[in-house]
């Protein structure tokens, strides 16, 4: 299914929610939630070649295109990464390469996560930012291709 | 030399704690919880003290200056060199050399020494639970000179199988080098028993004493190790400084590391004379405040006395462990019998980057992952482990509210 809101208003949608809690603990325990509920990864896709590798943490990240939109399917083997992994693809995916190029994910810093895209930490969360990106590229120049 | 007997007494921690200002902020709304001392220390006020003053009464470079600044500054880093001397009972003052920390020092001997000593078909021996700082230098020399690097093994308890140290030590083993206390489970080494080993079998010895120096008494003339490395950042000191000891003869017959200033006595197109001990191994202007603030922060520690710093991590480190172990689920890793002042542990089914992010909203400070020991963490079929390391200024209650801050983790996970 398409995502008929735009990445914008799912962005602001989310920064609201985190405005309700008043504390780390509501805010991690809400994170954790999501990670638990996020849509387990089948094994078959959690191989080497799908890996985002962190620091710390593993990460799993799938992506396909269909019908101009790009989907992205992830998974982690840490609960808080899962929690913002499903934050990313609640906003990013099934978006158009472009709209998902153009994101700029201030959401994360307004809902306080930004330690979590520092270098020290899960450069696996930063690293899966910069691969759903590069999977919004790689899908934007095939289309090209193919059009051409 | 003789050196200062540390008297056995009660320390006053909440006098300890008044001297680190850093210890009364809050992080996350909660108290800070320190217990990442096997990373970094935080630094008592007369190390911060130290910092101020060199910058603000007598920053200068030192050594060719002619100036009072010059030459008080000059006074002021020899000084720490004569008190590093004294920390380690070295023979000699020619024998300390600052460094940038443990890893350049490690670096320096396989640069140094290694290209000059090894060869191909000679060995080096390291061991399973050696930091990647004490593996990739050697490694990396292997690869070049076609030299072969042994590991020793390990038991579950995380201690090495001295018999199979024994075994690999040979006609061709050139040099041992091994972490005198791990970082990542606080097994403290028999470096004495190893020592002597590898002498008989015509080796040197290189010990990471990164962890070791906060915590034990270290006298290199007794152990009789060729090389000894360790970190200012993790012994109350700045960062940005270490120190490596190597015995003289050694140091003398070794080739340059870096060339540039300071290190030479001569120098002409043709040819350079290099500068005298410890000086041939000090190129460029080196890192004078910190190495001056360290002084502070081996007066702050004689002050209070190795035994008696010892006496309460060891407390610290027993009250840990029973406290952790009751909790369902947790497993120590690392449970040598000689272990000092870290306490690493795994939950089941529970990452332990959730855990360490979890204890950071609490305002507990651990360290999580594989703590810089790769192999180690294959060894035990780990991805990382949770770290708790401690330092003179850590108490029981804050134990305490590790266990209670895990308890509640582990529940947010369930």
């Amino acid at each position: 299914m398409s995502n008929q809101k735009s990445i914008q208003a799912i962005e602001k949608e989310i920064v609201e929610e985190f405005s309700l809690f008043d504390s780390w603990n509501d805010k991690y325990e809400y994170i954790i939630d999501l990670g638990k509920k996020l849509a387990v990864l089948d094994d078959q896709y959690k191989k080497d070649m799908n890996k985002v590798k962190g620091c710390q943490s593993t990460v799993w990240l799938v992506a396909e295109s269909r019908e101009g939109r790009v989907y992205f399917k992830a998974d982690s083997d840490a609960v808080i990464v899962k929690g913002l992994i499903s934050m990313l693809i609640r906003v990013l995916s099934g978006h158009t390469a472009d709209e998902i190029l153009e994101a700029r994910l201030d959401f994360i810093q307004q809902i306080g996560m930004t330690s979590h895209l520092a270098q020290t930490r899960s450069n696996g969360l930063l690293s899966m930012v910069k691969q759903m990106k590069n999977f919004a590229l790689a899908f934007k120049l095939q289309q090209s291709l193919v059009k051409k | 030399m003789i050196k200062t007997e540390s008297i056995q007494r009660n320390i006053d921690i909440d006098a300890i704690r008044q001297d680190f200002p850093i210890l009364k902020r809050k992080v996350k709304g909660f108290p800070l919880v320190y217990l990442d001392n096997a990373a970094t220390t935080q630094k008592p006020a007369s190390v911060i003290q130290a910092l101020t003053e060199y910058y603000s009464g007598f920053n200068a470079n030192i050594h060719r200056g002619i100036h009072t600044l010059a030459e008080e500054a000059t006074a002021a880093f020899e000084a720490t060199r004569d008190a590093v001397q004294h920390f380690m009972n070295a023979e000699a003052r020619e024998e300390i050399i600052f460094t940038r920390g443990t890893t350049e020092g490690i670096n320096l001997v396989a640069y140094a020494w290694g290209r000059q000593n090894i060869d191909v078909g000679d060995e080096i021996i390291i061991s399973t639970m050696e930091h990647h700082s004490n593996i990739v230098p050697w490694q990396h020399l292997c690869e070049e000179k076609g030299a072969i690097l042994k590991v020793i093994p390990i038991n579950d308890k995380g201690e090495l199988l001295m018999e199979e140290y024994e075994k690999l030590l040979s006609g061709k083993t050139r040099l041992v080098s091994v972490v005198y206390v791990s970082n990542s489970m606080g097994t403290v080494n028999p470096v004495k028993r190893i020592i002597d080993k590898a002498h008989q079998a015509g080796a040197i010895v290189m010990l990471d004493g990164a962890q070791a120096a906060a915590h034990l008494d270290i006298d290199v003339q007794e152990l009789d190790c060729d090389f000894f490395a360790f970190s200012g950042h993790k012994i109350y000191g700045p960062t940005g400084v270490g120190v490596l000891y190597g015995k003289k003869q050694l140091l003398e017959s070794m080739p340059i590391f870096q060339g540039g200033g300071e290190m030479i006595k001569d120098v002409s197109f043709e040819k350079t004379i290099y500068n005298d001990l410890p000086y041939k191994f000090e190129a460029g202007t080196p890192n004078i405040a910190d190495t001056i603030a360290l002084k502070a922060a081996l007066e702050f520690i004689d002050n209070i006395g190795k035994e008696n710093i010892r006496r309460h991590e060891d407390k610290l480190v027993t009250y840990a462990t029973g406290e952790l172990e009751k909790i369902p689920g947790l497993r120590i890793i690392g449970t040598a019998t000689d272990k000092i002042s870290v306490v690493s542990f795994v939950v089941d089914g529970i990452h332990p980057q959730d855990i360490g992010i979890l204890l950071d909203s609490r305002g507990i400070a651990v360290r999580t992952g594989h703590h810089c020991t790769q192999p180690l963490m294959d060894w035990f079929c780990i991805p990382g482990t949770s770290r708790a390391s401690f330092a003179v200024y850590n108490t029981m209650d804050e134990i305490d509210e590790l266990v209670l801050g895990l308890h509640k983790v582990i529940k947010m996970l369930a």
